[in-house]
């Protein structure tokens, strides 16, 4: 398919508490190719946030990056100087947070921001910087960027701070950029808007996209491919469509069967029992194992990796499910209505 | 992503909170210090070479002695004598246990009268509120000193009126603490949830709103000890405080300053170490709490 | 119909407290007027006994105010809100005070709502005993036995809130309402704050109070999915006034109104493919500042003259469907 941009392999960062040492992220691997978007899917606790920040090398203490490799390029960013990272950062590879607050600062004006973030990189002029800065801004859909770049960020609403976010992340045309549930906080309306933009960056720009979320839908209308992380593993990878067309692992069955809108109103959702064990705690061979019902003796052992379609789909699972078991999910979806 | 270990218990997180305390040596030192000059102040009987406010025990041919001198009762002056003999190192001693009896009792009085006032004035809001708060603020924008003075000059020596002085000079710190604790609590769904139920504001106001404002206030409390027993030994220290007769550490340093330049340096340097060191100590302890109390660590 | 809380006219108006420094510039004539922010703003809607009427709508529409004031948390500043034929609140100086304990609310939060210093226990019991509905020396078995309607441990319920998972803790919440014997449940997005797959045991477990308790509840979210599974009618609000409201098939079949269309077909849908959603153009404008005539005609692809003009009334368009709308009432013209 695609030329590949990002590569993580086998990463694993740890984090250090009183009560012990456990893996946030343990052994994740996928790619990302040039303009594709990939949708990092989990529950809280999942560690798909962490995989975003160690992919930028923004681990912060207690956490650590133990193991693995982050290719971009072919280069592995985990061997960079710090130096180096952080003039990668922002430049090759760049970080869209759910609050965008987390990269604004309320007390400069838009285009102050912006002008510095492109001189950070690139030894342009002011008048250069902010003409890049404006452009920017109407890439992602802002209307009139001459005067945004003016306003401060409490005179934007919700959703225009997350595309000036985007905006700002796309100054350099990075390679990739990490979102960590940029739209969860923002209203389904103005979700659907960013969305809709992002989609079209990477299909026009080449920009690829990392999606953290924890919404299925979102993944199944905006990304190319889709991660399905639990327990600080990824159970279940494949193309988007593939994946929630059909999915092969019980966790992410589990996941789409327990969505409303899939069924009948009223009737009784098919539900995963128990919760995600903390990360202390987690059991011996496959985490899922006490919360699914396709378990045997055979889980207690670290869990193999199942390719199917040509390795184009994997799960991380001692039973996955066979694609003509999986009937529920299109039979419901045929009686849906509207949502 | 949290790293949230899952269901402690209140004495695990006790564990947890000493654990996080123990991260700063200097502040553990500080602890130490404390509690060593609490035991010293409070078990002072057991092991003072002197009552110092047994005026019979006292001896005028022992006064000014230096430290290291053997005096008429017969044992040594560590750090010598004052100028009424007294044994210095006994009267730090018996002083402490004054400083500390102050320092505590005005900042409990202060804390139990600054934290109703400022929970009423945030769970009622509108005009109390405004009444209240203005008043806190205008007490203090003066300086508290000011006041402790005024009340002890109106009111006169000794422990009681002193400890009056304290609590009015200090009652304002720990209501805005806790106004400000309150009112953000106020503002939480499970306030929300209490008052929708709904439950009698008496419960409100003790059971949800009190508890979880409670834990700046500890912080302030015990700051506000330090400055208690620092405003105290001003005080006496200025011949408005405790008499001679009842030496607190304030008394001692005054008492002392007379002869300071005459090269009994010891009478005032002793207790005056004695107290800095106290009052850092309570201070540091009190940033370490701070530290362990604050919330953004999400422990 | 069978008004069994009835929502009359209602208004809720928020006047941005003013500091003294404000005050003294105003009475001065210096200073612009008062930000008033008007939250809900004519709404009436009446539910009958054991409907599950759900409130949807995006942020600043005033869902969660009018699901407050029907709790008793917030009195109405217009209009009225009569829950068997009784006021819910009135207003206390500058408080509340709450009438009835026979409506009570689920917040979204599980992690806030909660007092992190109170024991399971004695978050659920603390109101019935206040209440005398049990009496102190027999609320323990009580309290074990709410637990266990929720599909709670009743074991556990000498621990603190910190000691459970979000889910959990939403069980707990919903054990404290229960507790207190209401005919009516205000749930404010109970859901939205929970994982995927904890949502499906907290809506099943509601699904199954409300058959077997024959509860009456306003279900706020904004989740158009989970309010098609739980409600029996919808109310689409848009920046504090009902726009539509119908059964919940007929809504999802046939919306009436531009907004609750635009809504439907801007909200990303599972296994719908890849970018077939059409985002609605514009942002939701501010509470303070709403546009003249019908609030949503600055994005409303079927806008005309009039609704810049002239409010829409809510109308009949269909059994039980009444949209506010110019295009149902006469054109647009």
């Amino acid at each position: 398919m695609s030329d590949v941009v990002l590569s993580v392999q086998g990463l694993e960062t740890a984090f250090s508490t009183r009560a012990g040492t456990f893996k946030a992220v343990d052994g994740v691997s996928f790619d990302v190719g040039r303009g594709e978007i990939v949708g990092l899917v989990g529950e809280s606790g999942s560690g798909k946030s962490v995989t975003g920040y160690s992919i930028l090398g923004l681990v912060e203490p207690p956490g650590r990056i133990v193991g693995g490799r982050v290719e971009l390029d072919g280069e592995n960013l985990l061997a960079l100087a710090p130096e180096k990272m952080r003039r990668m950062r922002g430049a090759r590879v760049a970080m869209v947070f759910q609050d965008p607050m987390m990269t604004l600062n309320p007390v400069l004006r838009i285009g102050t921001q912006m002008i510095a973030a492109v001189r950070a990189h690139d030894p342009v002029s002011k008048a250069d910087a902010r003409t890049r800065a404006r452009d920017a801004l109407g890439i992602v859909g802002i209307p009139s960027p001459e005067e945004r770049l003016d306003a401060y960020p409490h005179q934007l609403s919700g959703g225009m701070r997350q595309r000036v976010a985007i905006a700002t992340a796309l100054l350099h045309r990075p390679a990739v950029i990490i979102a960590d549930e940029p739209t969860t906080a923002l209203d389904v309306s103005i979700q659907g808007q960013i969305l809709a933009e992002v989609r079209r960056l990477a299909d026009e720009t080449g920009t690829a996209f990392v999606w953290i979320t924890h919404d299925l839908a979102v993944v199944s209308s905006l990304a190319d491919k889709v991660c399905v992380m639990y327990a600080g593993r990824i159970v279940e990878r494949g193309p988007a469509d593939d994946v929630i067309a059909s999915p092969r692992h019980p966790y992410t069955a589990g996941l789409l069967a327990s969505v409303p809108s899939l069924h009948e109103p009223g009737a009784p959702l098919p539900q995963v029992p128990g919760s995600a064990p903390p990360p202390l705690q987690r059991p011996e061979g496959c985490a899922f194992r006490p919360r699914c019902a396709r378990a045997s003796e055979a889980c207690l052992a670290d869990p193999p990796l199942a390719t199917f379609d040509d390795a184009r789909r994997a799960a991380l699972c001692h039973h996955p499910i066979e694609p003509d078991a999986w009937t529920s999910f299109s039979t419901s979806t045929a009686s849906r209505n509207a949502s | 992503m949290s790293a949230a270990a899952s269901a402690p218990s209140r004495r695990a997180r006790l564990a947890d909170a000493w654990w996080e305390y123990r991260q700063s040596p200097v502040a553990v030192i500080a602890l130490a210090i404390v509690v060593l000059l609490l035991a010293a102040a409070f078990l002072a009987p057991l092991f003072a070479p002197q009552d110092p406010y047994d005026q019979a025990a006292l001896d005028l041919f022992d006064a000014r002695l230096e430290p290291g001198s053997v005096g008429g009762g017969g044992y040594v002056h560590l750090i010598g004598t004052d100028g009424m003999g007294r044994d210095l190192f006994s009267a730090i001693l018996y002083g402490l246990r004054v400083s500390f009896t102050v320092g505590i009792a005005a900042g409990a009085v202060a804390l139990a009268l600054g934290a109703s006032v400022g929970l009423v004035a945030a769970y009622y809001g509108g005009r109390i509120e405004a009444l209240i708060m203005r008043t806190i603020d205008l007490q203090l924008s003066m300086p508290a000193i000011l006041l402790a003075l005024v009340l002890v000059a109106v009111l006169g020596q000794g422990m009681g009126p002193l400890i009056v002085a304290l609590v009015a000079a200090q009652y304002a710190y720990f209501a805005r603490t806790t106004h400000g604790a309150a009112s953000a609590e106020r503002r939480k769904d499970y306030i929300e949830a209490a008052l929708s139920t709904p439950l009698p504001a008496r419960r409100v106001l003790f059971k949800h709103l009190l508890p979880n404002a409670l834990p700046p206030l500890i912080v302030v409390a015990t700051v506000q000890v330090a400055n208690a027993i620092a405003l105290e030994a001003t005080l006496s220290f200025l011949g408005l405080g405790l008499p001679m007769t009842e030496p607190s550490l304030g008394t001692l340093i005054s008492n002392g300053f007379q002869y300071l330049l005459s090269g009994r340096y010891w009478i005032s340097i002793y207790p005056g170490l004695v107290l800095m060191v106290l009052v850092v100590s309570i201070n540091l302890v009190g940033d370490q709490v701070r530290h362990v109390l604050n919330p953004r660590r999400g422990r | 119909m069978d008004k069994f809380l009835d929502i009359d006219g209602v208004s809720k108006r928020f006047v941005k407290e003013t500091t003294l420094g404000e005050r003294i510039a105003r009475a001065m004539g210096a200073g612009g007027p008062p930000e008033v922010v008007r939250a809900v703003s004519e709404v009436s809607l009446s539910i009958a006994k054991g409907e599950v009427v759900g409130l949807v709508g995006e942020s600043g529409c005033g869902k969660s105010t009018l699901g407050r004031m029907v709790a008793g948390i917030y009195v109405p500043s217009a209009g009225a809100i009569r829950f068997d034929g009784a006021p819910v609140a009135k207003p206390a100086g500058r408080r509340v005070e709450k009438l009835t304990t026979r409506v009570q609310m689920i917040h979204q939060d599980p992690f806030a709502s909660l007092n992190p210093r109170v024991r399971v226990v004695d978050t659920v019991a603390e109101g019935p005993v206040a209440h005398g509905i049990v009496g102190a020396k027999h609320s323990d078995d009580y309290v074990a036995d709410m637990l266990t309607r929720v599909g709670f441990d009743a074991a556990m319920r000498r621990r603190f809130p910190h000691q459970f998972s979000g889910g959990q803790r939403q069980r707990i919440a919903i054990a404290r309402a229960l507790a207190m014997k209401p005919d009516l449940l205000v749930l404010d997005e109970p859901v939205a704050s929970l994982d995927v797959s904890i949502q499906a045991q907290v809506l099943n477990l509601f699904q199954e109070l409300r058959r077997d308790l024959g509860l009456t509840a306003i279900f706020v979210s904004h989740d158009l999915g989970v309010v098609r599974h739980v409600s029996d009618r919808v109310a689409i609000m848009y920046l504090g006034r009902i726009v539509e409201v119908a059964p919940t098939r007929t809504l999802y079949a046939a919306p009436a109104h531009p907004y609750t269309k635009a809504l439907f077909e801007s909200v990303p849908k599972i296994g719908a493919g890849r970018g077939v959603f059409k985002p609605i153009a514009g942002e939701i404008p501010s509470p303070l500042a709403p546009p003249p005539g019908c609030h949503f005609h600055p994005r409303c692809p079927a806008a005309g003259p009039r609704c810049r003009r002239e409010a829409p009334r809510l109308v009949e368009t269909g059994p039980g469907q009444r949209a506010a709308c110019h295009l149902h009432d006469g054109g647009v013209a």
